[in-house]
């Protein structure tokens, strides 16, 4: 195939991806006999059109954020990790198991807590899917989801039958004693966002992940073995880059960055751990990953991206006919597009580069 | 646990089975072929939707079926599309098109009839109706064989007993046709099939539509014969249990029908929180646990396909 | 032999990219001939007659079969003209019989049981005309390579070609298997067959064919009668200058014993592939292993160097090396091993890297190139430009990635990486294997020097030649064993061959 320019690559693909997303949603919408510049304008106005949308966009692209960076390090180690979801349900028993059994003396030392505990479980729940897939050769996709399953059968028993007050109906488990700030709590920020809103201060602690992230895949030798490892397990195995260590770190590691977004919605947001509290967002992380270029600071991105698309598709759940779900058309399609169907998008684009050289 | 409650069981595993058997044997040909297809659950999914109202509004379960098998059938195609013609990553496209189907079944299901993304409750001629086979009244007094073969083995819907005799039906396909040679060539080595003159590209696709219809027949199963309409999110992981049990089955499909028979035998289990005494939780992970100890333990070495996943590209 | 013309290519061209890998080829092969097509690795020979086999298609030209213009859009247009192909690499499917990969694509109707049949007899009638033996219901992972070359030419005197084309046929063969081959072509043309032979070695050029036609650089540059030529003439056609088949090299100055190695032994799946090799390895001493591609040689390298795990016992320089697969091939690395592996691509380098990461490949922890937690990319940049200006890698830039290297730079990149290292024992696989001839000349000056430096040298290569011209001594390995050790100015191709066969002189 010919060459197009770098630029492009980084650049035009992910964005011609996205626009065949966008078309292909449009027709979906038009199929369902909704109007989607009404569609459009809801989620632009619901998401970005005042304080308080955006307390919720960047409320959701924290959790993004963490996902997507979740999955990215698992690409690089040429592992799919389907389990994000699992792994964040499981960072948030950790969040929960350390906020209502540790008599913490102040909410930054229980932050701490938090995360360590959340990445503590995730990494665990991760890492038994990455050890089955060293030593057993069970292949990680297929275990990674069936953790997903066993991690929400795990979670609906702690909270009915274990963790719950008594008393109460709901399944979930007592406030925690501690949270953190929201982003209008801040001063300085509490100027623009004048309301509540859930968006909190673990955005920072998500921005300081994709730091660490970076650096430790590109300036790190421990990065460089994962990525090596990811491209070539024979040629790791002659460099003496263990296959069984490095699929467990790189797996653990992932699954930190998914538990570690329930600093964000279980301590942060809710206050409590209740069912189902990622919300799907461990799979969004696949698609946030792959419109990221698997980078973090394109994950950054990407995340913004999803946090609109989510805050704006739940105000068209409340103001449109449209059904929520609409939110798991286009990630589907982001993820067909940017995923599958890039070669696709890459021959589009080198026919149109040869064209212009030829011309 | 006495004979009657033994056979409620049975019954109940053979009615669980099917759907995991058909979705097994979808994948079998697919990766046979070289086409790693995890997006069984999604084509699944839209059959059991397309079915579900198309054989409502039409009153026949039959077209509901056919309108499934087409459902399902677009979406293999869009695998196909993506995994065969653009060499793009088998598996994301498979995640993708699970996540298409998740949505999409909503929205055209609120759309269609506003029930919250449920289709109505379908009755008659709309479902695959329990058909008793012959003499099984008249056996059933025939000691312990009687009422196994009236209880468990008659009085279930046609598409039961086509899904059963899809697997010899596999075989024979796979091991005694000119076509099923190709099929299993393509899946180990497309270089060679390329070189004898065969198009891997159209044997691939092939296999993908063979996927597609019997998901499709799988689907219709769910929303018109085990249940009575389509409900969200009704395949609840079948079409991940059924990889895993291909696995199992180490790609072969007599294999298929004795791993999924097990897989549907834990589900019905589930289904009984009085005959086994566990929290109901636990006994709805207890599919998804069984199928990670399969995979890390009990599969003895399983050689897949050794050309499955891989885009086939002519090497200079 | 009748004046006819089985194929006649005329002005092929065709080009992957930026690489022109055919350049207005004209080509004339005679009927019931055998014709030998000789060139340099890359040569673009493998390409032209995938153009002749529908494989690829030619970006301009014609092909003209028994004088008339035949279109050979696909591979199905190939096999209705007349021509059958044995590929480098076999294209068989592996768990299938012999029978049922004759019949792939060639069935009579759609079930199987009657093509089986009818395959069955027309296969035991081949193999009687042309001594091709095989068993048609064994499977073809069970069966030798050659016998799998075996089925691959059963497969095209099925589809009844008249033209047979082998790519690189006796590469995986050992000299005995080879001769067989031979006597099995020279049958065929016996029978009124045309044969292509496409190979770079010129022994087997002079040996079988009738005429020869030699590539370079993707053109054709001569066409002569077999007999009115000498290897000589043919070597400089290929190269385009006059070569030195040999290496300049002093005798070796042999000092302390740098590896002993006992009763080295390595099983994949429950096979043993590796069945107990001992090895003397001294200061300033090149041991070249020779022996047929799949004999034990990468098991053995790979064993040393750490990457797979098996017993015996192993010394460097006093030191036991720990074979159990507790020690990788890090741990080798510090301990002193260089290793440049046989599959270059496959293990040496990351293809996706930049050039100055594959430096720092299986070297990345290294002090050199750290500072504190952090890699320093500065100075594995630095260190890189450095390498490139000592080994001459062209284009001399750090950043491109390895996979836009041509075979040659990138061995440079990978020697260099491993010989700056000063290792007391370097393990040095197919060194040149894919490399153009000013490269091999480079890098045989590189291994002979490091020799010359009191290093030992353990060198595995399939090219017999290259084995007997850089070696001191050359063991020979059969079946995962050792059958002979003889020094290398005293020993000859036969003596080498029959021990390659597994044949020793047990008089």
């Amino acid at each position: 195939m010919r060459q197009i320019p770098r630029w492009a690559d980084v650049v035009l693909v992910p964005l011609i991806s996205l626009l065949l997303a966008a078309i292909c949603a449009t027709l979906v919408i038009l199929a369902i006999g909704q109007d989607p510049v009404e569609a459009l304008n809801t989620m632009v106005t619901g998401a970005l059109g005042s304080a308080y949308g955006w307390g919720y966009t960047l409320y959701y692209t924290t959790s993004f954020i963490f996902t997507g960076l979740a999955v990215t390090v698992a690409f690089h180690a040429g592992l799919f990790n389907i389990g994000g979801e699992g792994q964040a349900q499981l960072g948030g028993l950790g969040v929960a198991l350390a906020l209502l059994f540790v008599p913490w003396p102040h909410w930054t030392v229980a932050l701490l807590g938090a995360i360590v505990a959340s990445a503590a479980f995730g990494a665990v729940w991760a890492a038994i899917p990455g050890w089955l897939q060293a030593k057993r050769g069970s292949h990680i996709v297929i275990t990674t989801i069936m953790f997903n399953y066993i991690a929400y059968s795990l979670i609906v028993w702690l909270l009915v039958d274990v963790l719950r007050p008594p008393g109460q109906a709901e399944p979930a488990t007592a406030r925690f004693a501690h949270g953190i700030p929201a982003l209008s709590d801040i001063p300085g920020l509490n100027l623009v966002f004048t309301q509540g809103i859930p968006a909190n201060i673990s955005l920072f602690l998500a921005l300081l992940a994709c730091i660490g992230v970076w650096a430790l895949l590109w300036r790190t030798p421990l990065g460089y073995e994962i990525r090596a490892f990811g491209k070539s397990e024979p040629a790791a195995r002659y460099a003496g880059i263990r296959p069984v260590r490095t699929i467990m770190i790189a797996m653990a590691l992932s699954g930190a960055l998914a538990g570690m977004m329930s600093v964000n919605n279980v301590m942060g947001e809710s206050g409590r751990l209740m069912q189902n509290a990622s919300e799907g967002a461990g799979f969004i992380g696949i698609a946030v990953a792959l419109m990221g270029r698997n980078h973090p600071f394109g994950v950054v991105l990407a995340a913004l991206l999803f946090g609109f698309l989510y805050q704006g598709g739940a105000e068209l759940g409340l103001w449109t006919s449209i059904p929520i779900e609409l939110r798991i058309v286009i990630q589907g399609l982001v993820i067909l597009f940017t995923g599958a169907l890039d070669h696709m998008v890459r021959m589009m684009l080198s026919l149109v580069f040869s064209r212009r050289k030829v011309a | 646990m006495d004979y009657a409650t033994l056979l409620q069981i049975l019954d109940s595993t053979l009615r669980l089975t099917v759907p995991l058997l058909l979705a097994c044997l979808a994948g079998l040909f697919s990766e046979r072929a070289g086409i790693f297809d995890i997006g069984l659950e999604g084509k699944m999914l839209v059959a059991a939707m397309t079915s579900g109202s198309v054989a409502f509004l039409t009153g026949s379960a039959w077209i509901g079926l056919a309108a499934g098998i087409g459902a399902s059938l677009l979406w293999a195609l869009m695998h196909g599309i993506a995994s065969i013609t653009f060499r793009g990553n088998q598996l994301i496209s498979g995640v993708a098109l699970n996540f298409l189907a998740s949505g999409m079944t909503i929205l055209v299901a609120q759309a269609a009839f506003g029930q919250g993304g449920r289709t109505p409750p379908l009755a008659g001629s709309a479902r695959f109706n329990e058909v008793a086979l012959p003499l099984a009244d008249t056996l059933r007094g025939v000691p312990v064989i009687g009422p196994f073969y009236a209880d468990v083995i008659s009085g279930h819907s046609l598409l039961v007993y086509i899904a059963l005799l899809c697997v010899p039906l596999t075989w024979w396909v796979l091991f005694r046709t000119r076509f099923g040679l190709r099929l299993r060539a393509v899946g180990e080595n497309p270089a060679a099939v390329d070189t004898a003159g065969i198009s891997v590209s159209r044997m691939r696709f092939t296999a993908v539509l063979i996927t597609g219809v019997l998901c499709g027949i799988a689907g219709a199963y769910l929303a018109t014969a085990l249940q009575a309409g389509f409900g969200r999110e009704m395949t609840a992981g079948r079409g991940y249990i059924a990889l895993a049990a291909l696995i199992f089955a180490k790609w072969r499909p007599w294999g298929a029908l004795w791993a999924t028979l097990l897989f549907g035998f834990f589900q019905a289990l589930a289904l009984r929180p009085d005959v086994v005494p566990i929290p109901v939780a636990a006994l709805e992970a207890l599919p998804y646990v069984l199928t990670v100890l399969v995979l890390a333990g009990f599969v003895g070495k399983a050689i897949p396909p050794r050309a499955g996943g891989e885009p086939y590209v002519k090497e200079r | 032999m009748t004046g006819d013309t089985a194929i006649e290519l005329r002005g092929i061209s065709k080009a992957f990219g930026s690489v022109q890998a055919n350049k207005d080829i004209h080509i004339r092969v005679a009927k019931g001939s055998i014709h030998g097509i000789i060139g340099e690795n890359g040569a673009g020979k493998s390409t032209l007659m995938s153009i002749l086999y529908g494989f690829y298609r030619a970006d301009s030209g014609q092909i003209l079969v028994d004088g008339r213009e035949t279109p050979i859009p696909d591979s199905q247009a190939a096999i209705r003209a007349g021509i059958g192909m044995v590929f480098q690499h076999f294209k068989l499917v592996q768990n299938f019989t012999v029978l049922e990969n004759v019949i792939l694509g060639v069935e009579d109707g759609r079930l199987l049981r009657p093509s089986l049949a009818k395959a069955r007899k027309e296969l035991a009638r081949l193999s009687k005309d042309y001594g091709l033996e095989v068993d048609p219901d064994a499977k073809i992972e069970d069966l030798s390579v050659g016998y799998q070359q075996r089925v691959e030419i059963l497969k095209a005197l099925y589809r009844q070609a008249d033209i047979l084309i082998l790519d690189e046929p006796t590469g995986v063969l050992t000299p005995a298997e080879a001769d067989h081959l031979f006597r099995i072509l020279r049958g065929l043309r016996e029978q009124g067959k045309t044969v292509i032979l496409i190979t770079h070695k010129l022994r087997e050029i002079m040996d079988i064919t009738d005429e020869v036609s030699v590539m370079r650089r993707g053109e054709m540059i001569a066409s002569v009668v077999t007999r009115e030529t000498s290897p000589p003439q043919l070597a400089e056609l290929m190269v385009g200058r006059k070569v030195l088949l040999r290496v300049d090299k002093q005798p070796a100055q042999l000092g302390e014993v740098v590896l002993q190695a006992n009763d080295l032994r390595v099983s994949h799946d429950g096979v043993e592939r590796l069945k107990g090799v001992d090895l003397t390895i001294r200061r300033g001493e090149i041991l070249g292993i020779a022996g047929v591609a799949g004999n034990g040689q990468s098991e053995l390298m790979e064993l040393l160097a750490g990457i797979v795990a098996g017993t015996g016992s192993a010394r460097l320089l006093g030191r036991e090396l720990d074979l159990s697969g507790h020690e990788d091939g890090r741990d080798r690395r510090h301990a002193g091993i260089g290793h440049v592996p046989e599959d270059r691509q496959h293990l040496g380098v990351i293809m996706d890297f930049a050039a100055w990461e594959n430096v720092a490949f299986g070297y990345h922890r290294e002090d050199a190139y750290r500072s504190g937690p952090f890699t320093d990319n500065a100075a594995l940049k630095a260190d890189t430009a450095a390498k490139m200006e000592r080994f001459d890698v062209r284009p001399p830039l750090p950043n491109l990635a390895i996979k836009h290297f041509s075979g040659g730079n990138q061995q440079k990149i990978i020697v260099a990486r491993e010989i700056e290292r000063n290792p007391d024992l370097l393990l040095i696989g197919q060194p040149t294997r894919g490399v153009d001839i000013g490269a091999i000349e480079f890098i045989h000056k590189q291994i002979v020097a490091l020799r010359d430096q009191g290093k030992a040298i353990l060198l595995v290569s399939v090219e017999l030649d290259e084995v007997m011209s850089l070696s001191d001594r050359v063991a020979v390995m059969f079946d995962g064993r050792i059958m002979g050790v003889r020094d290398a100015a005293t020993t000859n191709e036969r003596e080498l061959g029959l021990l390659m066969a597994g044949v020793t002189e047990t008089a």
